[in-house]
């Protein structure tokens, strides 16, 4: 007899895939926090370049072991959903930070007595 | 006219499904939808924060600013609470309400330590007179933060009537699908602090 939890809606959550989560996520935080407080060899782009790739690899490990992603959940649709906000979020950051910066390094200064 | 061709239908073999497959629930489906909006409203706010970010007017930057144990610290409770409010989703799932509650109580606890680290820091930075009006950045990064804090605090508000509900009422399908909405959003909220403290503090501190 199944519990009312997945009676509701299909997803079984285990205390093994909860631990295989928070443990790796803790080593992926543990490690960028360690890179920024003691600086090494690698220069500040490459530590940046780094701790991004980690947080990446950290939000793939919170949607599976957290959020229970996978590409069955409601016949795939929160797949789906995932992936078109994804897509969404990737024009929004790229297209501001692309456009704003051409802005900034393209338009002439403005006199302060023009700047209402 | 309808009916007619219905009952010819009928007869002849069917190339389509009667009905179409769909969840059984679409309430688990829908709140999904519902973080996925979440996620563009914090997708415009960490834009906003790429593009002026380094954008100080005179002011302190982030490696002036961010105190990065702090921040580590932060990260952990919120952590913590992730794994504490699926041992109670766990605990659910077997129907021990007492450990459901249990659970859900240290995940509350962890929460209100963010919370209140989190406006320790926003309250130091203000006294420091690095305010969300010092600078473009400071704004932004008021905004980014304090709009996740304030889903923290949502979220914790949310954990308390539910833990007075499954106190009450027990582990009722109605209450277990609450439960399962909100591991959602509090997951989603650690998501989104994955991003604000790689993004937001570890590359600020590195300029």
């Amino acid at each position: 007899m199944s519990g009312p939890v997945h009676a509701a809606e299909g997803v079984h959550a285990t205390r093994r895939d909860y631990l295989t989560g928070f443990i790796l996520a803790a080593l992926l935080t543990i490690a960028p926090f360690a890179l920024v407080m003691r600086p090494g060899a690698i220069g500040p782009v490459a530590t940046g370049a780094i701790v991004m790739g980690l947080a990446a690899v950290q939000v793939v490990v919170h949607m599976i072991y957290f959020l229970h992603m996978n590409r069955r959940s409601e016949g795939g649709w929160t797949l789906l959903a995932l992936l078109f906000t994804l897509l969404l979020v990737g024009i929004v950051l790229s297209g501001s930070m692309w456009v704003m910066s051409h802005l900034q390094n393209n338009m002439m200064p403005i006199p302060m007595d023009e700047m209402r | 006219m309808t009916t007619t061709l219905y009952a010819a239908a009928a007869g002849a073999s069917r190339f389509h499904r009667a009905q179409e497959p769909h969840a059984e629930s679409s309430t688990l489906l829908g709140f999904w939808i519902y973080l996925m909006s979440d996620c563009l409203i914090f997708a415009v706010l960490f834009a906003v924060y790429g593009v002026v970010g380094r954008n100080y007017a005179g002011g302190p930057t982030g490696g002036d600013l961010f105190d990065l144990p702090t921040v580590a610290l932060n990260t952990g409770f919120l952590l913590m609470s992730s794994i504490t409010y699926g041992m109670g989703l766990v605990a659910a799932q077997d129907h021990r309400v007492r450990q459901t509650l249990a659970w859900l109580g240290l995940t509350g606890l962890f929460g209100c330590a963010f919370l209140g680290l989190e406006l320790k820091e926003f309250a130091h930075l203000i006294g420091e007179g690095a305010g969300p009006q010092r600078s473009a950045f400071l704004s932004s990064f008021f905004a980014l933060v304090g709009t996740h804090g304030l889903h923290v605090l949502c979220g914790a508000i949310w954990l308390g009537t539910l833990m007075v509900q499954v106190a009450r009422r027990g582990l009722t399908p109605t209450s277990s699908r609450r439960l399962m909405c909100l591991s959602m959003f509090w997951h989603f909220l650690d998501v989104i602090w994955v991003g604000v403290f790689s993004f937001v503090y570890l590359l600020g501190a590195l300029r």
